[in-house]
């Protein structure tokens, strides 16, 4: 057998896209998660208390400065282990990816939100509004605007940093590549030059569109 | 907490983690290079080359680094070009980076307004000079910000780079967590030495974009 047959031999191929739906699906809910939570960090951070401020931005620092790989090996090997919890790999990617999206959403929230005109917020205090209208009704449908492509552009590093989860053992699509390679070893040799690509090319043909209508929307904002 | 464990193996860290450096280094350097002359294909509109620069920054940019490691150290063997694992890292960090740096490159020349160039041009300057003492001074401060933040990332990425079993801090951990099961400080002693070397970089690029904006009106 060729090397390339192998991707579409049998059932292998729904059960690569089956592995790809797996990083994608921890991706998705991740960054679900990393909105809401982005969202109130954010908001948090252009509020006026300078305590809570210098908590997030140590918060944003340190998960940043630290690679997500380490993140997911303190959280899948050192925190169930002090803690004696039994978390899987993937609650274990989830709860790391949601911490480290939070930040990062956060981070884009604080400046999508300082991008708004000073007199905007004057002018909804002038007008007698609440803080929760002011920001409601205000400031959150001009951020926006600014902050979706941004968003775009974070879900796409998410998908792609999903990828690091097999090493912490879920299986996902390197895995299910591997497992495709290792049993054909005999009888297709070079299967990891084309499975692995064809993995390569998966991941672009997720994360390309989402580059493209990121920039889209870049460029119809200016 | 067992510190005759910590410091008795601190040295290995300290060893992993120069070669993390290392290659680390390298791999950026070399990004850079591939940045400046895509950027500068880029912006000159260079036919066919041009072409070429996009499809690998896009490649490069909608890929994750530990797919593109699996493909050059297990694919491309199959196909009779063997690399060790050091060279995989730092072709990998090249080509993931390379794309990085030369969107930044680019988007720092683009801040060059045409009336500074068209300026330069009615004084008389030749191309030559034109881009050595107008568009580059400007496009340089530009750069810095974004130059620093791709080199922040580009270290931390190495960090996938055990997955091709090289003996970098990832590796070290694993294989002593592995070994003794003295998973808690060992993943403190991992953290603490990405932020050794994470931690200054970061620092000094602050500082470096402070003194590039003084005196900016």
């Amino acid at each position: 057998m060729e090397g390339y047959e192998v991707i579409f031999a049998g059932s292998n191929f729904i059960r690569l896209l089956s592995g790809l739906w797996v990083t994608v699906r921890i991706s998705l809910i991740s960054i679900g998660f990393s909105l809401i939570f982005g969202f109130i960090v954010g908001i948090a951070m252009t509020g006026r208390s300078p305590l809570i401020k210098a908590l997030c931005r140590v918060y944003l620092e340190i998960v940043r400065m630290i690679p997500q790989l380490v993140w997911l090996f303190i959280m899948y090997f050192g925190v169930t282990r002090m803690t004696g919890l039994n978390l899987s790999g993937e609650a274990a990617s989830v709860i790391v990816f949601t911490i480290w999206g939070a930040a990062e959403t956060a981070d884009l929230v604080r400046s999508a939100f300082q991008s708004v005109p000073v007199h905007q917020f004057e002018s909804g205090r002038a007008l007698g509004l609440s803080q929760f209208q002011l920001y409601f009704f205000v400031i959150l449908p001009q951020a926006v605007k600014n902050l979706f492509p941004n968003i775009i552009n974070l879900a796409t590093r998410m998908i792609k940093t999903t990828a690091l989860i097999s090493l912490i053992g879920v299986t996902e699509v390197l895995k299910v590549g591997k497992q495709v390679i290792d049993a054909n070893r005999y009888d297709a040799p070079d299967a990891a030059l084309w499975v692995y690509g064809a993995i390569f090319l998966m991941y672009f043909a997720v994360c390309f569109p989402l580059s493209l209508l990121s920039r889209r929307l870049t460029e119809r904002k200016e | 907490m067992d510190w005759s464990f910590m410091t008795e193996y601190a040295p290995l860290f300290a060893e992993s983690a120069r070669i993390t450096v290392m290659i680390g280094g390298i791999g950026t350097l070399l990004a850079l290079v591939t940045g400046l002359i895509c950027a500068w294909i880029m912006y000159f509109r260079i036919p066919l080359l041009r072409q070429i620069a996009a499809v690998y920054t896009e490649l490069s940019r909608n890929t994750p680094l530990i797919v593109q490691l699996f493909f050059l150290y297990f694919g491309l063997p199959k196909a009779g070009v063997v690399l060790s694992s050091e060279l995989c890292g730092i072709i990998g960090l090249t080509f993931l980076g390379g794309s990085y740096m030369a969107e930044s490159f680019y988007a720092a020349l683009k801040t060059v307004s045409v009336s500074q160039i068209e300026s330069a041009e009615s004084l008389g300057l030749s191309r030559y000079q034109t881009m050595r003492y107008t568009v580059i001074p400007q496009a340089a401060r530009a750069a810095v910000p974004p130059l620093c933040a791709n080199v922040i990332f580009l270290l931390k990425e190495t960090s996938v780079f055990s997955a091709v079993s090289l003996a970098d801090l990832m590796f070290t951990a694993k294989d002593l967590i592995g070994m003794y099961y003295n998973t808690t400080e060992i993943l403190i002693m991992l953290a603490a030495f990405y932020l050794l070397i994470l931690l200054p970089v970061s620092v000094l690029f602050s500082l470096l974009e402070r003194r590039m904006n003084r005196g900016r009106i």
